[in-house]
């Protein structure tokens, strides 16, 4: 074993974060773009140019989504069986929605129609704007908590319902989302587009930042007005065998920021979240787009390590029955599965980001019509 | 709430979507290994045709992929939305080879399949291969993982239940990984997907050749799959997965189940070519058999023998009465009576703690099961004969079929005596469908095969749903169905387009629909996407 158990509960926790991470800079761009892709593209070879942006790489961007839920089930098989199972409609909604992606990118250009173009184009603009929403009412839950319990031999079960799922806390999360993924793609655009839609996508991104950072200050508002959250009343040693049933825990009021007081440095976090959702905002304004795309990764990064650290150690409560809720110590799987998923993501983890790079760099320059109409292959 | 509607509907959702999705994947692993041949021979020929037939087949590679990847999603969220219980109690083992496949495998394909597509201007042809070849190693490499999973749960190794986090946890990475069980699985399953690709371009070539069109791009491509699709279909039958069939108790019960095998003969029993198997009396009527023969395929000795189902059930009871012990245990453990003397007797049964595990369906207290109900879930343990009987013989009767084709087009290519045997030719275009049925029944065989146990002899499929309404499952059953539906004729609809177009889709200018006309600008191509 490389590390003890309880340091491997806490750097599996990283793991999962930086996964999610990965999956919002990559697959965020791609999904962002097919957001904008019915608005920005006025012509077939605007929109063209859009989806040939994103055409080499939409495919393996996916896969950091596909990884990090591949992730959650070697690492935290509870988390993956309450949340899929719970959020049951909700899942469905995503996948179904992911379904156009294979299909809209690799068919639309198959068939010259306008009306069989525009229906893979709608159904592009599904494939990206629906997960984005539904990722954020999803975290929106997390921190609202989850209805769902534990019978004794830790069958998950779930009491709420589908359209429980909208309260207006988590349809503000969902905006956050959904506009962050869209100023990310509106950046990437700005950065790989040919004119007009560059342009076009500028304008559009300082929209998405505003409303992004506007949604942000409102749920971080709605979590100072002493939103319900959990207290650990008492629980069993961290390194010992995971069993979420093993704890006492209460609900307290504005539980969700006591993170922020005994740790002080986690204020960072929504802090970096405003500041560098400005700066991106001023770069792209200026027409730095490579650098608004590193800034606006960085401004992602922070929202997500905010609602990560006001749960901190939970990764799923539950409100209606706290005992139940899964942290981050009783979630996860055993020692010696932690211990071989952390050798194969420090090995691999690595060459997958060269090999990315490397495909980046290869494609790297600006999607002209004229590129796309010489070449047989492309979208 | 868990009903036996509930089970039942999430079984079907979960058989629909791994059939549809396992009709593109062995496309994938094939196609994409022929891709790199052809690609290579284009290396180091530098002759065009072969880089033309690297793009047109790849195109339609292509076609085929983007439903390889939506209904793959599918898979990897089912296990949490449908099978929670499922993915709590296992997912210490069965999630590690699935998130691995994700690092090692999937993103490998997945990157560098907008490369293949996107990169013909941009990378020197040897950079280019190096591509083709990396993504055609990931889709493999995803196979072997996904087997590895699948594998564990025909014969779960390198793993122990605990009852403190009342899950079974990994207790060997390496026993799951060389799992004997999921090496057959790999090579049997990677091997019909080449036999797939193979017959795919040698039906869709001699098309092409009956049609006397684009002949010299059709010819190679005939040539490539025939040598490619024969040595593959000689790998599939030689390698065939009943090799695996003695490794563990539920590969011994779909073996039994496989070949109605109701007693248990001395060795060696013989083969059951036809029949009619009767799981009410236990025999089978009309039975064709053929001496020696199962137990030569089955233990590969002359001595070695075959269980007959009448005795598996017999052996099955006990371990069901073992089990009810277990679970006693288990109750007490679970309410914090951890006294050494309870965790010793638990360790000693709890093997058979699946066995208990069965009776669920009958009675929620375990501990209680009356003689009937251990009778009923005794028989439980033998999966239903007659649609394992004929899967397996309707599998068996394609490969046999394919080989005959294989050896044969492979024979008159060699003899170049091809192009004057139209209706082989024609029989070829025909015969198109035979790897799909071969492994969409094979699927049946492995995964119908392995019931009642969602984990073979550790968790049955009865307990390992999530807590759903049927509801639910109707929703979702019938959106996929219809969805997916849509899609696969969608899918057909462009592959056929394409395939008839052949090489021209190209626009080389080289091809038959183009060189009536010498203008390149007003397509003659009928129906074309003139954008494309």
């Amino acid at each position: 074993m490389i590390m003890d158990y309880e340091t491997l509960k806490l750097v599996w926790w990283i793991l999962v974060g930086v996964l999610l991470v990965g999956f919002m800079i990559t697959d965020g761009f791609d999904m962002g773009a097919c957001v904008l892709l019915p608005f920005l593209g006025k012509t077939d070879t605007e929109r063209r140019i859009i989806i040939n942006t994103v055409g080499p790489h939409w495919d393996g961007n996916q896969v950091w989504f596909i990884t990090a839920g591949g992730a959650l089930f070697a690492a935290w098989p509870a988390v993956y069986a309450v949340a899929f199972s719970s959020f049951y409609f909700a899942m469905m909604l995503v996948l179904f929605a992911l379904f156009f992606r294979p299909v809209g990118f690799d068919y639309r250009s198959k068939i010259a129609d306008p009306r069989w173009r525009s229906t893979w184009d709608w159904g592009l603009f599904i494939s990206g704007s629906v997960p984005a929403l539904v990722f954020g009412v999803a975290f929106g839950n997390l921190l609202l908590g989850v209805d769902f319990y534990l019978d004794d031999f830790l069958r998950p079960n779930y009491t709420g319902s589908f359209f429980g799922l909208f309260h207006p806390f988590a349809l503000l999360c969902g905006v956050v989302s959904l506009s962050m993924l869209t100023a990310h793609g509106a950046i990437w655009l700005q950065m790989r587009a040919d004119q007009p839609i560059a342009d076009r996508a500028g304008r559009a991104g300082i929209i998405a930042l505003i409303i992004m950072l506007a949604a942000f200050a409102g749920a971080g508002l709605m979590l100072l007005q002493g939103m319900p959250g959990l207290h650990i009343d008492m629980m069993p040693a961290k390194d010992a065998m995971p069993n979420p049933l093993s704890k006492q825990v209460s609900i307290v009021d504005g539980a969700w920021l006591s993170n922020y007081a005994t740790y002080s440095w986690m204020i960072a976090a929504p802090v970096a979240g405003f500041v560098m959702g400005l700066l991106t905002l001023l770069l792209v304004k200026a027409r730095r787009s490579g650098l608004a795309f590193a800034c606006n990764s960085l401004t992602m990064t922070a929202i997500i390590s905010t609602a990560a650290f006001s749960l901190f150690p939970f990764v799923l409560p539950s409100m209606t029955s706290p005992n139940s809720s899964l942290t981050l110590w009783d979630a996860a799987s055993s020692h010696l599965t932690l211990n071989v998923m952390f050798i194969a993501a420090m090995i691999f983890v690595p060459i997958i980001l060269l090999y990315t790079l490397w495909t980046y760099r290869v494609m790297w320059g600006r999607v002209t019509s004229k590129q796309i109409e010489g070449n047989p292959l492309s979208y | 709430m868990i009903t036996e509607e509930v089970v039942d509907l999430s079984r079907l959702q979960f058989a629909i979507t791994a059939l549809y999705h396992f009709i593109f994947v062995p496309l994938t692993l094939g196609l994409a290994f022929l891709l790199v041949i052809m690609e290579s021979v284009y290396v180091m020929t530098r002759k065009q045709v072969y880089k033309d037939m690297t793009q047109f087949w790849g195109k339609l590679f292509g076609i085929n992929f983007a439903l390889g990847v939506t209904t793959g999603l599918t898979m990897e969220f089912q296990f949490g939305t449908n099978w929670a219980y499922y993915s709590h109690y296992v997912g210490d083992v069965f999630g590690a080879p699935l998130a691995i496949e994700g690092l090692m495998a999937f993103f490998l394909e997945s990157t560098f399949i907008g490369l293949f597509f996107f990169g013909w201007d941009r990378l020197s042809p040897r950079r280019h291969l190096m591509v083709t070849f990396l993504m055609a190693l990931g889709s493999n490499l995803s196979a072997l993982w996904i087997l590895i999973a699948n594998g564990w749960m025909q014969n779960p190794v390198g793993a122990e239940f605990s009852y403190e986090t009342m899950r079974m946890e990994m207790t060997s990475f390496a026993d799951l990984v060389f799992n004997p069980v999921a090496q057959v699985k790999f090579v049997h399953t990677v091997a019909a997907g080449y036999v797939t690709g193979s017959m795919f371009v040698l039906s869709i070539s001699a098309y092409y050749l009956l049609k006397k069109r684009d002949l010299p791009f059709a010819r190679r491509s005939f040539a490539i799959a025939s040598a490619f699709g024969l040595a593959s279909i000689l790998s599939v039958i030689v390698l065939g997965d009943e090799s695996g069939y003695e490794l563990g108790d539920v590969q011994r019960t779909k073996l039994a189940a496989v070949e109605a095998e109701w007693d248990t003969h001395p060795a060696p029993a013989s083969f059951t070519l036809f029949g009619i198997p009767n799981q009410e009396t236990m025999t089978t009527d009309y039975a064709v058999k053929i001496p020696y023969a199962l137990g030569l395929i089955a233990t590969r000795s002359l001595d070695g023998q075959v269980t007959g189902i009448k005795d598996l059930i017999i052996a099955h009871e006990i371990r069901i009465r073992n089990g009810m012990i277990a679970y006693d245990l288990l109750t007490k453990l679970r309410a914090g009576q951890t006294d050494e003397v309870t965790i010793a007797a638990f360790e000693a049964v709890k093997k058979d703690l699946g066995y208990g595990l069965l009776l669920k369906r009958y009675t929620e207290n375990v501990i209680d099961a009356t003689e009937e109900q251990i009778k009923l879930a005794a028989q439980d343990t033998i999966p239903n004969v007659t649609p394992l009987f004929w899967s397996f013989r309707i599998m068996v009767a394609s490969g046999f079929t394919m080989l005959l084709i294989f050896a044969l087009a492979f024979y008159f290519n060699a003899t170049r005596k091809l192009e004057s045997k139209p209706r082989f030719l024609k029989a070829i275009v025909w015969a198109l469908p035979l790897p799909w049925i071969a492994a969409e029944t094979g699927w049946v065989v492995a995964e119908y095969g392995r019931q009642p146990w969602s984990i073979g002899e550790i968790l049955p499929t009865h307990l390992s749903t999530s807590t759903l309404e049927a509801s639910n499952l109707y929703i979702s059953i019938g959106a996929l169905v219809s969805f997916y539906t849509l899609l696969l004729v969608i899918e057909m609809y462009l592959m056929f387009k394409f395939a008839r177009l052949g090489p021209s889709a190209l626009h080389t200018g080289r091809y038959h629909f183009e060189e009536k006309s010498t203008d390149n600008k007003s397509h003659q191509v009928p129906s074309e996407g003139g954008a494309v």
